[in-house]
């Protein structure tokens, strides 16, 4: 295991403080941009509710300063930016005549996200207590991803039965799935990873892991088909699987876990394809979006990116809302049109530093489980990212998958948060000097011997 | 476990690379194709959120956009009505656009290429974005005289500057008003354009160049002659015979004579005389002494079968193939499955009355920015010389004596020379005959060359003929363009 180079560690949060001040005037602007746009005049609560946002993430700062000082000084300002873009989409296409009337829901749940986020980070002091329940969140992961299969909470939404509905009030449940599952997977490989990687036989060239090692690889393959074949969901599942190989392959170094794993994957889906009419369909738009008589979502999409072009017609000055879920399947189609190609990079590279601070922290994190952990959210938000805008921009099928941080939906913005304040916690863990007089008695992956049952 | 998690990273990499490309390909590469993709409402939103330049015919506008205080911010509105319906076409936000809408979209609307430096200069200056304006070819007062001379009847106009092409009118009956389809009451266009598509009259068609084709009947008469002249063995004098009726080759039936009788003493007929009096047998004997690749030829030479752009696409004229004996007698005076526009006969008038050389007609003169620069204008173009100029003015003689002693008089115009040929073509027994009149004038000068087709005889009914009906509209026309 690797540590961090030995100069005296500095915190960084006043870096993060400045960062967090530029994200904040970004979100600002942009807001009050809107108003000028569409009413001509500033926004009447660009004060009331711009300070309320500024209020509520410059707390979260002061958070890191106590419980967290050492976390990665850029992820604060990345969420921060991303979520008030987010809102400042979601109020924009509100506006819109005979639109929704998302934002104030959204900007509840962002408070909901962040004070999940700040209990998370004084709750959890240490990440590797999570290890304590391994498998209480890997039933409570799989269990969460079924529900919607329940009769009588379980909601058909526009197609996919991703749902639970309780008492008026609806809720998507793989999206905290998804990170118990995470900590599931980092756990039990950290147990199982020697195991996996030392024990068994070659086959055709390929070093094969034992049946009983198999089982649990058996079993998320099952599971992420079973939600692909019942919920019809597609992108959760090619999550959860993706994600589940890229964390076995880094716990086992070995490659062919991936082979086994895209192998098992593509059969899943061409025996879907060959099952299921939507799922033919998906892929035939997926080829030619522009079919006359079939579903023009994703052709409404790609017009109003080329309505975009370079630079984008500003602000409030497109028409999003002719894309059907402008704000949320199809944010990113929106940002393409009003901020242009210039604005979606911009959007992009935020995600792929979230999701590079993330690999860095499992880099420089001392224990397995932490880098497993790490590694693991931040390759969600990579899947998840890719899922979604490479649906929207016809690099892969379009699956439904919220864009994190930015779609409207409150489970998706309160589950980030969430992975947000891991991260931290976790980069905090790693980028802490080690204390020598108090030996690190969590720490004992290091000496772990191999168990092979 | 950090190799592979920085392997992880690079897959990543390739993940985002891959997004960021496919963005690139939509809103850089394909962004242009994307915007044109029909049922594009973006595009069609963006072209009515700025002011869409006027069609101009003389120094009025014959449709321009006014501000509004609705969604759509431009309404397009046209002040005639239906009178130049035929030439603007209609701008509908529902059922898009037609004829010069629809052709010059890209000057109207600001968005082509040629005024992208114009646009730039906008952009940098801050001033609002503006389409070019278009000025149309037509006559003001020959576009009036057309439009009055067919209302209640159904049919069509066209009168060219045989000089340049220019067309100076169009008009087609019955037509419709291109502002109900450019309401903005969406319902309401949804209702109009249901009422006139479904209409038996068809008035969204323009007759003057598509839709409907009419058998030509004696006008084709003219490209007979002008095939017998240019093939060296014909001059004006040549005797033809000209009996009453006709026995068609391998048939029972008997081709007549539009009027009781032979057409000159002993059977015989002059090819000049046989014009004026507009002989069918003559012709008919005639055609076939040609042969039909000769006539076929002088056909296509002045444009049947060719495809035409005005810029509107006009439906190419039709001269059938592999005729029989009779079959080439009937074509020879427009009849059988001969099928001619209006369009296509003012220009063989037109080519006659050029000396020989047919121009491209073309209905846009000129297209300008706001600032009115021209940005454009049309040349005239050469589209075909298919006589010389011998037989034109052979030709120009003969069709004189139409107007002043022949079935044309009543396209007659005191103190100046008129050429034409009447036609009165039978398309099916129980129904009246189409009714034609095509000529120019001054036939020494001549400024305007014209076509005129009245469907079914028009009020006249079952008398009609073109002498009767199609003439004293040409006349008219003339008129209106002359300046009498």
């Amino acid at each position: 295991m690797s540590t961090v180079d030995e100069a005296p560690p500095k915190t960084r949060r006043n870096t993060e403080l400045v960062l967090l001040i530029v994200a904040v005037a970004i979100v600002l602007i942009a807001y009050a941009n809107v108003g000028l746009a569409i009413d001509d005049s500033l926004p009447v609560d660009l004060v009331t509710l711009g300070g309320g946002f500024a209020i509520v993430a410059f707390a979260f700062h002061l958070v890191l300063r106590w419980k967290a000082p050492y976390a990665d000084p850029v992820l604060l300002p990345i969420v921060t930016l991303l979520n008030g873009l987010g809102l400042v989409m979601i109020h924009r296409i509100d506006l819109t005549p005979g639109g929704p009337n998302a934002a104030p829901k959204q900007l509840m749940w962002t408070a909901v996200g962040v004070i999940a986020a700040v209990a998370l980070l004084f709750v959890v002091p240490d990440h590797r207590r999570l290890r304590r329940y391994t498998f209480i969140f890997g039933l409570a992961g799989f269990v969460l991803l079924l529900t919607p299969l329940l009769p009588l909470i379980g909601k058909n939404i526009n197609g996919s039965r991703v749902w639970i509905g309780l008492g008026g009030f609806s809720f998507q449940p793989s999206e905290i799935a998804k990170i118990l599952i995470t900590i599931f997977f980092a756990s039990y490989l950290v147990q199982t990873r020697d195991a996996l990687s030392l024990v068994g036989r070659r086959v055709l060239g390929l070093p094969l892991p034992r049946a009983r090692d198999m089982g649990p690889i058996m079993i998320a393959w099952l599971a992420s088909l079973g939600v692909l074949v019942f919920e019809s969901d597609l992108g959760t599942s090619l999550l959860f699987f993706g994600l589940f190989v890229g964390m076995l392959y880094v716990a086992t170094e070995r490659r062919s876990w991936i082979i086994i794993g895209i192998g098992l994957f593509l059969a899943g889906s061409y025996l879907a394809y060959l099952l299921f009419a939507h799922f033919q369909e998906r892929v035939s738009l997926w080829f030619d979006p522009f079919q006359p008589g079939k579903s023009d979502q994703i052709a409404k999409g790609l017009m109003g990116m080329a309505a975009g072009g370079m630079f984008g017609t500003g602000l409030g000055q497109g028409h999003p809302e002719l894309t059907y879920f402008a704000n949320s399947d199809f944010i990113i189609p929106s940002f393409g049109e009003e901020l242009g190609l210039v604005g979606l990079f911009a959007i992009l590279v935020l995600y792929g530093l979230i999701v590079e601070r993330g690999l860095r922290a499992g880099i420089a994190c001392r224990d397995g489980f932490g880098k497993l952990l790490a590694t693991g959210l931040a390759f969600s938000i990579a899947l998840q990212v890719f899922v979604v805008v490479g649906g929207v921009t016809r690099v892969i099928p379009l699956t439904g998958l919220t864009t994190p941080f930015l779609s409207a939906g409150g489970s998706s913005l309160l589950a980030n948060w969430v992975i947000v304040a891991l991260l931290l916690r976790i980069s905090n863990q790693a980028r802490q000097p080690s204390d020598p007089e108090r030996p690190e008695r969590l720490s004992t992956d290091d000496t772990q011997v191999v168990k092979i049952r | 476990m950090n190799a592979p998690i920085r392997r992880l990273g690079l897959v990543v990499a390739a993940m985002f690379c891959s997004l960021l490309v496919a963005a690139t390909i939509i809103q850089f590469a394909q962004a242009r194709s994307l915007d044109n993709k029909p049922g594009n409402r973006r595009t069609l939103l963006a072209s009515y959120s700025k002011e869409r330049g006027s069609i101009l015919v003389g120094g009025n506008a014959v449709a321009y956009s006014s501000p509004t205080d609705d969604q759509l911010k431009w309404l397009r509105k046209y002040p005639q009505g239906p009178m130049y319906a035929a030439a603007t076409g209609y701008y509908s936000f529902t059922y898009g656009s037609s004829a010069v809408e629809r052709e010059y979209n890209d000057f109207l609307s600001g968005s082509s290429d040629k005024l992208f430096y114009r646009r730039l200069v906008d952009i940098v200056t801050g001033k609002s974005a503006q389409g070019a304006s278009v000025q149309l070819t037509l006559n003001a007062k020959a576009q009036q005289a057309a439009t009055n001379a067919l209302k209640g009847q159904r049919g069509a106009i066209v009168a060219l500057d045989p000089k340049t092409g220019a067309i100076l009118a169009m008009a087609t009956s019955p037509t419709y008003d291109p502002n109900l389809l450019a309401s903005h009451d969406l319902n309401e266009v949804q209702s109009a354009f249901t009422r006139l598509s479904k209409d038996p009259a068809q008035p969204l068609l323009n007759r003057a160049i598509n839709g409907n084709l009419y058998p030509p009947g004696s006008t084709f008469k003219i490209i007979d002659t002008a095939a017998a002249l240019e093939s060296g063995k014909y001059t004006p004098d040549s005797t033809l015979p000209g009996p009453a009726s006709l026995r068609l080759p391998g048939t029972n039936s008997y081709l007549p004579n539009d009027f009781p009788g032979n057409c000159g003493p002993g059977d015989k007929v002059s090819l000049s005389r046989a014009l004026t009096i507009s002989c069918n047998t003559a012709y008919a004997q005639l055609g076939m002494d040609l042969g039909q690749d000769a006539v076929r030829s002088m056909a296509t030479k002045f444009g049947f079968g060719r495809s035409l752009d005005i810029p509107m696409t006009v439906t190419p004229s039709v001269f059938p193939k592999d005729l029989g004996k009779a079959q080439l007698a009937q074509s020879a005076i427009g009849q059988f499955d001969v099928r001619a526009t209006p369009m296509q006969i003012a220009m063989v008038s037109a080519a006659v009355a050029n000396g020989g050389k047919e121009m491209s007609p073309y209905l846009v003169q000129s297209v300008r920015d706001k600032n009115l620069d021209v940005i454009q204008t049309t040349d005239p173009k050469t589209f075909s010389t298919p006589i010389s100029s011998d037989t034109a003015s052979q030709l120009n003689t003969m069709m004189q004596s139409v107007v002043s002693d022949g079935t044309g008089t009543g396209a007659a115009i005191p103190g100046i020379k008129v050429a034409g040929k009447t036609g009165t073509a039978e398309h099916g027994s129980g129904t009246n005959a189409d009714v034609w009149f095509t000529g120019f004038a001054p036939a020494d000068n001549p400024k305007v060359a014209v076509a005129v087709l009245v469907e079914n005889g028009g009020t006249v009914g079952q008398e009609a003929t073109g002498g009767l009906v199609a003439a004293p509209i040409a006349k008219q026309v003339m008129e209106a363009v002359i300046g009498k």
